[in-house]
């Protein structure tokens, strides 16, 4: 094997990248995982939550050593108004418990680690290369050129994580540009606060941690969302907007969290708080018809660059690791076949089919037009909803009948009943 | 907290070429410059008859590239090594 040929190249060190090129290296192939950042994680932001379940499948236990900050064993959705909130929420000893269902990260210290384990599985970790170019022989990728000297490496299989602007993929013919309907820009801050305040605030012990999806006037009308997590000693402080809506808005998004920092109930949670970074990424928000095709001859595309995120369910980290795996597990069937074909490739997104990963995609299909349609869904319902647990709560000596007369003149006036009824037929067709 | 106070906290190693390259001649035309706004570290300003761009506060989303109702920009990433590192991502 000359010095530039390996078995496989993989581009990009976050989660997709890393666990495909774990996977290989424990497999014994000679693996080289190409990654622009200073170090993994340097360039990869995420709101925060990864899943255990996916990540499991790729290392056993991963959590007795991960820089983990905390399990999540609660979690709450809030229904924001100006100057107040409806809160559903789950909390569960359960979810406190081995094996855990989901864990806080900060990127750079967990894709840190991860590439780590991937080193030591024997993958050459090669950080501060941009892969600027794919490099083909006909139609087939026979390796990628670096932005270095003698940057040209060789491999029969190249499997593309580089994240959601994934200009490789989109120069591949893989994709033509994304639509500013199919991403979510989302900024974030990560707030310090002493591990104590943290667990006191939030009603948590050691270990323990809640996440809090925040829907409503954080947002100003916009499609979008805004989340609080706790890590062990700060707060991942964040909102996220379909991007085409704040192009249209005159909106920053630098003004948006500044606005959902100041509401009141979010003020009292980040009180005295330091903020320590400040970062921006974008979402792929566009779901199963946003997913470009998945292999070409020599290329497997995985993670965000292959739009697998379910935003619905706030799930990507978990798309990403297990898209990673079977991207990796294909490369290993296809040698066994000695065949890389896409053809033989195809494999890959069988392997997808059956997981959650393209059923859940698929079921979801028509989550992102609905609401992007539908942007009361994110401005109207929540402030109702707070209109009315307002009006119901307050004892004033007014008898509940004319109570319920005027929650009835409150949605109607906004809203009629066949609006209503046709929201909920929408949301009925829409996750059925 | 000022933006401008928020990005003071960032590490970048700037190159000494701009990744963004917006086509000038579109920009005079774009009546609104949303990208002067909705860009998270504000890396766009419109100062006379200009768009200033200050690519070294750049945190590599990739808004404006999506963004860009002419499609205008040639995006790339900084080099391998070069622009923002978060250290906590």
């Amino acid at each position: 094997m000359s010095e530039n040929a390996f078995d496989a190249i993989v581009v990009g060190a976050g989660p997709a990248g890393t666990a495909a090129a774990y996977v290989l290296a424990k497999a014994g192939w000679q693996v080289v995982l190409l990654e622009r950042g200073d170090y993994p994680g340097a360039k990869n932001v995420m709101g925060g939550i990864l899943y255990r379940q996916a990540m499991e499948e790729v290392m056993p236990s991963f959590w007795k050593e991960a820089p983990v900050e905390r399990y999540i064993n609660e979690q709450r959705i809030w229904l924001l108004a100006s100057d107040s909130a409806c809160s559903f929420g789950y909390k569960s000893d359960r979810l406190a418990r081995e094996p855990y269902n989901a864990f806080t990260i900060l990127r750079a210290k967990f894709d840190s680690w991860f590439a780590n384990k991937a080193e030591e599985a024997g993958a050459i970790l090669v950080p501060q290369t941009l892969v600027e170019d794919l490099l083909f022989e006909g139609d087939k990728v026979i390796g990628v050129r670096a932005g270095r000297e003698e940057g040209a490496v060789f491999a029969p299989v190249v499997i593309l994580a580089e994240g959601v602007n994934s200009l490789l993929a989109k120069k591949a013919g893989l994709h033509p540009e994304i639509s500013p309907h199919q991403v979510a820009l989302a900024v974030k801050e990560t707030i310090f606060l002493p591990q104590e305040k943290i667990e006191d605030r939030f009603n948590l012990e050691e270990g323990e941690g809640t996440a809090i999806e925040i829907i409503g006037e954080n947002t100003k009308g916009l499609v979008g969302t805004g989340f609080i997590y706790t890590n062990r000693e700060s707060l991942s402080v964040g909102a996220g907007v379909l991007l085409h809506d704040l192009v249209r808005s005159k909106l920053s998004p630098h003004d948006l969290i500044e606005g959902m920092k100041a509401h009141p109930l979010i003020r009292r949670l980040l009180a005295g708080g330091e903020t320590q970074e400040y970062a921006a990424h974008l979402i792929p928000e566009g779901g199963w018809a946003a997913i470009p095709p998945l292999c070409k001859n020599g290329l497997l595309v995985a993670g965000d660059a292959a739009m697998l995120v379910n935003s619905l369910h706030r799930e990507g980290s978990n798309m990403a690791l297990t898209s990673g795996r079977l991207a990796a597990e294909t490369a290993l069937q296809a040698k066994e076949k000695g065949d890389f074909s896409e053809a033989s490739l195809g494999s890959y997104r069988r392997a997808l089919e059956a997981s959650f990963v393209l059923q859940d995609l698929r079921k979801y299909r028509n989550v992102s037009d609905l609401f992007a349609r539908q942007t009361h869904f994110f401005s109207l319902y929540p402030q109702m909803a707070n209109d009315v647990a307002q009006e119901m709560l307050i004892v004033d000596g007014v008898p509940k009948s004319e109570k319920v007369r005027r929650v009835r003149q409150m949605v109607f006036g906004k809203l009629s009943k066949w609006e209503i009824l046709k929201d909920l037929y929408l949301l009925w067709r829409t996750f059925k | 907290m000022k933006l401008e106070d928020k990005l003071y906290l960032l590490k970048f190693k700037p190159d000494e070429k701009t990744h963004l390259q917006p086509k000038i001649e579109d920009c005079a035309n774009c009546e609104e410059k949303p990208c002067t706004l909705f860009c998270p570290a504000g890396v766009y300003k419109w100062e006379e008859g200009k768009l200033v761009v200050s690519f070294e506060n750049c945190l590599e989303c990739g808004s404006c590239r999506i963004g860009c109702k002419f499609a205008s920009l040639e995006w790339r990433y900084p080099r391998g090594g070069y622009g923002v590192s978060f250290r906590h991502g």
